[in-house]
């Protein structure tokens, strides 16, 4: 027939043209493109992550507070999931056949994200079912089992204080980058704080994997394996008996307990109350939802959160300005009749022996004295206008630490508030205010708010006489040698002269004798010499505050405690006990059996319930 | 008789039986290498798959002697006879087929699963052949056209009810034998261009598949056009239109897009050019303008028939096929899977690959259907880009010596079965090495003499071996 040598040719150059393009796409893939042979060498390793343990939170003594014990976490592998025992595994793990059947599906419904990886199906189950689950575990593929190690806490003590851990959420993981899904992060309290060092490092195995992520074999036999770290221990400043101690008399009560070594800046009980139990730190996720309804709001850590009214206790503070400034003597004196009155304005005061000094206004508290005492200060004819008076108490204030952040190593610390000129210009406007205006200050009430560890600030300053420590709470991270906490000496602005006349105020509202009208005779500590300083804070939401801020001995000061309970009445009444069977406690190591009856007393105030109503 | 047997052994093509042989031997590596496990390290277990194939091949090669021993002259005596017996084979399945992997194209005699679709090659091959040799027949005239396409259509829509699109996309490839028989070339070239704007209009925002569509028209009337000024006048004043008039109305504060697609704009301002053009083509009978136009006008059909093409008439898993292909769909884990880790498995193989057995991807069942239809990464990965050069060549070596005998056969029968296996071949070659590399989309179809499965060895035994038998005895 016909020679079409055309068509065959063009045939023929269609085949090679055709086939050139296929080797030409192979020269790409193969030898020009690099990116194809880095995700073939992540496809078949199969890095396996060793969990590290998380460091030891110990306290002064060495007595672990936050230890670690082996968990195991139920993982799925949707890939290799395939038909299996539900029954068995329901009975296993306690599980009705609807909820397993809704976990699957939500697994299911991610399997795409998921890819070849494994996903924690079940958290923390217990020794017996992760026995039971190993015995039969052919009967279930796709899932595996992962050890981690997971925080216990061998004694009851302040979950605030210690924070929770967490899977790291994806908001966390969005600004951590070094952290990856699945990981656990500290969460509130040191945990978080000291989340760097507690937290290790991970390690890895490398496995040979193929695509159902079914591991073939050890890599290099571990050559390029590498191990955990665990976590760097602490050494906490904390005093675990005298922290168990605090929160067995706190329990019932709401409020906060703070001491400090004044010398030191050290902390050696941090509690707040109501807080969280460790039992919730275990397993936070669980009881989540019942902690943020809680009415008493266990996340709040008052201690370093809380701006409360300091009451009588800020008197102190007032007194020293008052002294520095020139405007009150150790000798001066004033009368009080059942309260201090101008005009239709009464500040109302208890009944006590009139007139008074100094020294006597702070062991009876004298709400009168401070009235006067305070109205000197900003009417002080040095300065050319109250703005400028009140400027300058506020800076005196400030140098005590109030409305400042001290700078403790937790999250979240708060200042508190501090008023200053620039308050109540906007309040009453630019010279529509004078020093009656704002009287509330000077007995520590009205627009003035002060954490309890301010408050406990303050008892170290008068125990330091004019100075303090930023409190901290962890003294040392062995591990770790160069780590020093950040403590600054802070002086101030009172000198310490004018310390003397105070203290042995804040002595004789402890120790004078009955009928004297000293204030905190309840926290008297035979041969301790205990001074203090009660407060009575009001409280427009129900019962007062009580306060109570103490150091001792008198010289050479070991401890500064500061107790706030709120809707205690009192602060004799309810906040000294606290604090002086504190006191008692770490200074002699017991609560002496002649002043057994006041630690069961405090035991048995349940002032909880007034909360609720 | 025996000096007749010397000649005939004389005359068989060696090259072909040689480059066969090593192609089946590198499946048999391949698949070894694939599904290797050192627990079943023996090549010879027949409970591995490698262990299979090796009774396939022996299977095969018996068919091929036994091929070698029928006359040649029976295919051409009973070409109708075999084309309806295979006919009859497709039905069958379609009434006692059993499903097996998404598709019903298999039918079970005992311990045997086999795939009569995949036979579908041979009997088209010798059908068309027989019929296209007859000495009246004329691929030119309607009859002959019609008649060639029901015999290659009406199976295909068989083994399509059998859900193996794949399977019936291979028929497509006798285009070529049609082309080589003297079908107008502008038949598979406008199959071609209109897969191509099919592809591009998928991808690309529908202006610039138009304006690419009449830049080319414009430039192939430049090149064809006796006067090239009126042609140059037109292309102007159509561009400065286009442009000029939304800047004239912007300036009367008249925001054009504001109301008209931009594509919109070109149809509307492309309307009475062209029929103005169109007029002009039939009133002095200008021919090449008259066909440009009608390309013109269809292509602008196909573009925007496109969208309704794509997500009304094609099934999902063939969409996004498509789209992985054209790099739409870049979800490695979904349906671009296959050929991502495809494409890793064969891309880390480097120059000379790692080595036989030592490939990580297709070993650890990265890449799915690795014996099967994605053989060739094996062979990439293992053997780099050298081995699979190599296969290439090798295959492009039996092309050429097929479509040689082909060109040598007395008898139109020979030649056109010749062409027929040619490019059977060719399709699964291109197609199947074509997606494991991203090129082509993925179209499950088997590696010629590499794959395993017993069907697709055996088919492509039969179908050379019976070229190979005619070109012996041809005298």
């Amino acid at each position: 027939m016909d020679h079409r040598i055309r068509q065959k040719n063009i045939i023929i150059a269609f085949f090679i043209v055709c086939l050139l393009i296929l080797v030409l796409r192979l020269f790409f893939l193969q030898l020009i493109n690099k990116e194809y042979k880095i995700t073939a060498a992540n496809n078949v390793l199969r890095y396996e992550i060793i969990y590290p343990s998380r460091g030891l939170i110990l306290d002064r003594n060495g007595q672990i507070m936050a230890g670690n014990h082996s968990a195991y976490d139920i993982m799925i592998t949707p890939r290799e999931l395939d038909a299996f025992d539900t029954t068995a595994f329901c009975s296993i793990f306690n599980l009705s056949p609807e909820r397993l059947e809704h976990m699957l599906s939500e697994i299911h419904a991610r399997r795409k994200a998921i890819g070849y990886q494994s996903v924690i199906f079940l958290r923390q189950v217990t020794n017996e079912q992760y026995t039971r689950f190993l015995e039969k575990s052919y009967k279930f593929p796709g899932f595996s089992v992962q050890t981690r190690s997971v925080r216990n806490y061998p004694s009851a003590i302040c979950g605030n204080l210690l924070g929770y851990i967490i899977e790291a959420d994806p908001a966390f993981l969005e600004k951590n980058p070094e952290y990856r899904p699945g990981d656990y992060t500290g969460r509130t309290g040191l945990e978080e704080y000291y989340e760097k060092w507690l937290r290790g490092e991970k390690g890895y195995s490398i496995y040979l994997r193929d695509v159902h992520n079914r591991i073939k074999s050890s890599y290099e036999d571990g050559e390029y394996d590498k191990a955990a770290i665990p976590g760097k221990d602490m050494v906490t400043t904390i005093d675990l008996s005298l922290q168990t101690l605090g929160e067995e008399l706190m329990r019932n009560k709401v409020g906060s307990v703070i001491a400090l070594d004044p010398s030191t800046g050290e902390v050696l009980t941090l509690i707040t109350s109501t807080g969280l139990t460790t039992e919730y730190l275990t397993h936070f996720g669980a009881y989540y939802s019942q902690v943020i309804s809680d009415p008493l709001k266990p996340l709040f850590n008052r201690a370093i959160m809380s701006a409360y009214p300091p009451g009588s206790v800020f008197k102190l503070v007032n007194g020293l300005i008052g002294l520095q400034e020139g405007v009150v003597k150790p000798e001066t004196r004033y009368s009080c009749n059942m309260g201090y009155r101008v005009g239709s304005l009464t500040v109302g005061c208890h009944r006590h022996p009139s007139p008074i000094n100094l020294m006597q206004s702070v062991m009876m508290s004298c709400n009168a004295y401070y009235c006067n005492v305070f109205r000197s200060i900003l009417d002080n004819p040095a300065y050319r206008n109250i703005g400028q008076a009140m400027d300058h108490w506020q800076e005196y204030v400030k140098s005590f630490g109030f409305g400042t952040r001290l700078g403790i190593d937790l999250p979240g610390e708060l200042t508190g508030s501090l008023p200053g000129t620039a308050l109540y210009d906007r309040i009453y406007g630019k010279n529509r205010w004078q020093s009656l205006t704002v009287i509330s200050l000077s007995i520590g009430q009205g627009e003035i708010g002060a954490t309890p560890l301010q408050l406990a600030n303050l008892a170290a300053i008068m125990a330091n006489r004019g100075h303090f420590y930023t409190p901290h709470l962890v003294r040392e991270i062995p591990a770790e040698p160069s780590f020093r906490p950040t403590v600054e000496r802070h002086q101030v602005m009172v000198d310490p002269e004018h310390f003397p006349i105070i203290v042995e105020g804040m002595y004789q509202a402890v120790n004078a004798p009955a009928g004297s009208g000293a204030t905190a005779r309840l926290a008297a500590i035979p041969g301790l010499d205990l001074c203090g300083k009660t407060g009575t804070a009001q409280n427009p939401h129900g019962k007062d505050n009580s306060v109570f801020i103490c150091f001792a001995p008198r010289d050479n000061p070991r401890i500064a405690v500061a107790v706030y309970i709120e809707q205690g009445g009192f602060g004799a009444s309810q906040a000294a006990p606290v604090a002086s069977l504190i006191v008692e406690k770490y200074l002699t190591g017991q609560i002496h059996p002649s002043r057994q009856w006041l630690y069961e007393r405090t035991l048995e105030q349940d002032l909880i319930t007034r909360h609720l109503q | 008789m025996r000096r007749r047997d010397y000649t005939f052994f004389k005359k068989l093509d060696w090259w072909s039986v040689a480059s066969y042989v090593i192609l089946v031997l590198i499946g048999w590596l391949s698949i070894f290498s694939a599904v290797y496990d050192p627990e079943h390290g023996q090549i010879f277990d027949t409970t591995q798959r490698y262990g299979m194939q090796m009774i396939w091949i022996f299977g095969a090669w018996f068919l091929a002697v036994v091929i070698l021993l029928i006359p040649a002259r029976i295919y051409a005596l009973f070409s109708n006879l075999i084309y309806f017996i295979g006919l009859l084979f497709l039905i069958m399945v379609l009434a006692l087929g059993v499903e097996r992997g998404g598709s019903s194209s298999w039918l079970v005699l005992g311990p045997v699963h086999f795939q009569p679709a995949e036979m579908t090659k041979v009997f088209v091959a010798i059908g068309l052949a027989g019929i296209m040799s007859r000495p009246h027949f004329h691929l030119k005239t309607w009859r002959g056209l019609l008649q060639v396409a029901a015999m290659i259509l009406i199976p295909a829509g068989l083994i399509l009810l059998e859900k193996e699109a794949g399977l019936a996309l291979v028929l497509s490839a006798f285009i070529i034998v049609l082309y080589r028989e003297g079908l107008p070339g502008w038949i598979p070239v406008t199959g071609i261009v209109a897969i191509i704007l099919f592809l591009v209009s998928i991808i690309w925002n529908p202006l610039y598949v138009l304006w690419l569509c009449a830049s080319i028209c414009f430039i192939i009337g430049f090149l064809l056009a006796g006067r090239k000024t009126p042609v140059l006048i037109t292309l102007v004043s159509f561009a400065g239109a286009y442009f000029l008039i939304p800047l004239l109305l912007g300036l009367l504060s008249f925001d054009l897009f504001a109301r008209l697609k931009p594509h919109q704009w070109f149809l509307l301002l492309t309307a009475p050019l062209v029929i103005i053009l169109l007029i002009i083509a039939f009133r002095r009978r200008i021919m090449y303008l008259k066909t440009l136009l009608l390309g013109f006008i269809s292509s602008i059909i196909l573009i925007f028939s496109v969208g309704y093409v794509f997500n009304n008439i094609l099934k999902p898993h063939q969409r996004a096929r498509i789209e992985t292909l054209l790099g739409i769909d870049n979800d490695v884990y979904g349906s671009g899977y296959n050929v991502y880790q495809s494409k890793v498995a064969i891309g880390s193989g480097g120059f000379v690959g790692k080595g036989f057995l030592q490939g990580t991807q297709t070993k650890y069942n990265f890449v799915p259907e690795q014996s099967t239809d994605f053989i060739f990464c094996s062979i990439g990965e293992e053997w780099g880009f050298l081995g699979a050069f190599l296969v290439i060549i090798l295959y492009m070596f039996l092309l050429l010596r097929i479509i040689q005998m082909a060109e040598r056969q007395r008898h139109p029968f020979g030649r056109i079965y010749g062409y027929g296996v040619a490019s059977c071949f060719f399709f699964h070659v291109f197609i199947n090495i074509g997606m494991t590399i991203g090129v082509t989309p993925v179209i499950g179809i088997p590696l010629p003499f590499i794959s395993y499965g017993g069907s697709s060895l055996w088919t492509f035994t039969l179908l050379l071996f019976i070229l190979l038998k005619m070109d012996a005895s041809n005298e």
